[in-house]
């Protein structure tokens, strides 16, 4: 076939473009793509659930701000890990996550098991400014998360897009049920998306993350999710071995 | 360029030309990148064999004669190949683990009186509870121990709210701690607050007005201010309350050392006087075992230089 030669190739970049990608393609396709069929893939495990919808502008605040990019959410197999951070993450924990934020550069620690570690005051100290509780930081500040009001007007569209990407937020009746089933029904209640806003309100009152009581501010937001990571899976729950086996 | 290129004609064009006489050489890949080439096609092929590669349907190749043995609950697994098992075995029976395990063991089993005479477990413990340290109570003690003044308390100089030995230092991780102090702002009117600051400072040495600081005195000793049932009359304050020691110059609460001039230091304890202070160290018993609270105790007792 003339068409595949390598002078026809050469002299026609439209179909040396459409080649190329289809070579280096086939790398990442031959990586990627057994993994959503191979049954192990995600682990087995109770506890992972979507976001809250104040947990939820949390995280959109920490894509904002930039954090992903000195700050992992991966804690990987190894001993020195382990001893520092925790138990090592699963496939399961991060199976909500549009788009996940694993990364591989840590200028700061590894936050994937950061929730409950501190206190939510220190949190709020700790990013007005770092150097107040830790004076060799090199973490810039974010003193505006405590001025600024937060915005959820839009939260019910937010978890509506989530949800076009696989996550199960519920709209309808039947979804609701599903989620009874699947999360139990206080969990499901938070995923509802017609109560999404009420929800968002209620949780930043009864958490009040930031301190301040008379406002809900990007701080509430950023600390509730800070504080929920990691922590959905209890470890103890399963024998030392049982994650070993997912692979 | 290798002599054979030099000479045109000795080597083959693609055999297309552009532009009328812009032409490609055609030369053959040198030997060496081509036997490289080679091998890693059979190191993939060895790769292949040995670890866990190819998808098969719902599964995957697990990778022939490479198993990985490790024990739950004293019984022993064996498993193809992977990082998570092989994560188990090395905490389980690897060198360092072992190591470590050695020792943990050897600490645990030795009072805090052995563990401060022997050099090699003290290095040990001075080790790992750095780690300990950094990961848990330098948050709000400092990766150094200097903490915050103010807020939380300095680890690494000679005073000790809630005593320096090592039977109070864990004490103190386990149980955690609250300070308090009441404010005074209401019991007290800004005439006997400024009097008791006077009296205060003059505690630790500093050179103020000798009637206010003898008014201050009375009311400090006395029902009135009512400061001795914590700080006791000799100011040195008693431990069971946490109540800080004031004639020795080391200042927990009010920035004393910070301020320059008697009125920006007698501000600052006037501060303190009539707002109070409440201060609260976790428990830990939960978080840490007894054994890093162990180590942790030697640590923080050696950072002060302990009592």
């Amino acid at each position: 076939m003339s068409f595949f030669k390598h002078e026809s190739i050469e002299i026609n970049a439209g179909l040396l473009i459409a080649l190329t990608m289809v070579v280096i393609s086939i790398g990442g396709l031959v990586e990627i793509v057994p993994l959503f069929y191979i049954k192990n893939t995600i682990e087995k495990v109770e506890g992972v659930r979507p976001y809250t919808p104040l947990e939820l502008r949390g995280r959109d605040i920490y894509q904002r701000e930039g954090c992903y990019l000195c700050h992992s959410q991966m804690i990987r197999p190894f001993r020195d890990e382990m001893l520092r951070y925790g138990h090592y993450s699963l496939a399961a924990e991060s199976q909500y996550d549009h788009p996940f934020q694993w990364g591989s550069k840590r200028t700061g620690p590894d936050l994937a098991r950061v929730g409950g570690k501190y206190s939510n005051e220190w949190h709020v100290a700790h990013m007005i400014n770092p150097r107040d509780v830790v004076p060799e930081s090199i973490m810039p500040s974010y003193p505006w998360l405590m001025e600024n009001e937060l915005e959820y007007s839009d939260i019910a569209d937010r978890m509506r897009a989530l949800k076009k990407a696989g996550v199960p937020y519920s709209e309808t009746r039947e979804e609701y049920q599903a989620n009874v089933e699947k999360f139990g029904r206080e969990v499901a209640d938070r995923l509802n998306i017609l109560a999404a806003e009420q929800n968002l309100i209620a949780e930043a009152q009864a958490g009040n993350f930031d301190g301040d009581r008379a406002r809900l501010t990007e701080m509430d937001a950023l600390v509730a999710y800070l504080q929920m990571l990691g922590t959905l899976v209890d470890f103890s729950q399963y024998e030392e071995g049982h994650f070993a086996e997912f692979r | 360029m290798s002599e054979a290129n030099k000479q045109q004609g000795a080597v083959q064009t693609t055999g297309h030309s552009w532009d009328g006489d812009l032409q490609e050489f055609n030369n053959p890949l040198p030997t060496w990148w081509l036997w490289g080439f080679y091998l890693t096609v059979i190191f993939a092929v060895i790769y292949w064999v040995i670890y866990p590669a190819w998808p098969v349907g719902e599964s995957y190749t697990k990778g022939v004669a490479n198993t990985i043995t490790y024990t739950v609950n004293g019984e022993e697994r064996t498993t193809h190949w992977n990082t998570r098992a092989l994560l188990m075995k090395e905490m389980q029976s690897g060198q360092d683990a072992q190591k470590m395990q050695a020792y943990m063991e050897k600490v645990a089993a030795a009072s805090y009186d052995d563990i401060l005479a022997d050099e090699e477990m003290l290095a040990f413990t001075r080790a790992v509870a750095k780690g300990l340290f950094g990961d848990n109570c330098a948050a709000c003690h400092g990766s150094g121990g200097a903490g915050v003044i103010g807020l939380f308390p300095n680890l690494v100089d000679d005073a000790w709210l809630w005593g320096g030995s090592v039977e109070q230092i864990e004490a103190t991780l386990t149980q955690g701690r609250r300070g308090f102090m009441p404010g005074f702002e209401r019991s007290l009117d800004e005439g006997q607050i400024d009097a008791v600051a006077h009296y205060v400072l003059s505690l630790s040495g500093h050179e103020v007005d000798g009637d206010m600081a003898q008014r201050g005195m009375q009311i400090f000793n006395g029902k009135e201010g009512g400061c001795f049932y914590c700080h006791t009359k000799a100011g040195t304050g008693l431990e069971s309350q946490g109540a800080a020691n004031l004639t020795d110059s080391i200042w927990t609460v009010a920035n004393v050392p910070g301020r320059d001039g008697l009125e920006g230091k007698l501000a600052e304890v006037r501060e303190v006087v009539e707002n109070g202070i409440e201060r609260v160290m976790p428990a830990w018993d939960q978080r840490l075992s007894d054994n890093e609270i162990k180590l942790l105790t030697v640590y923080v007792h050696e950072l002060g230089g302990g009592q």
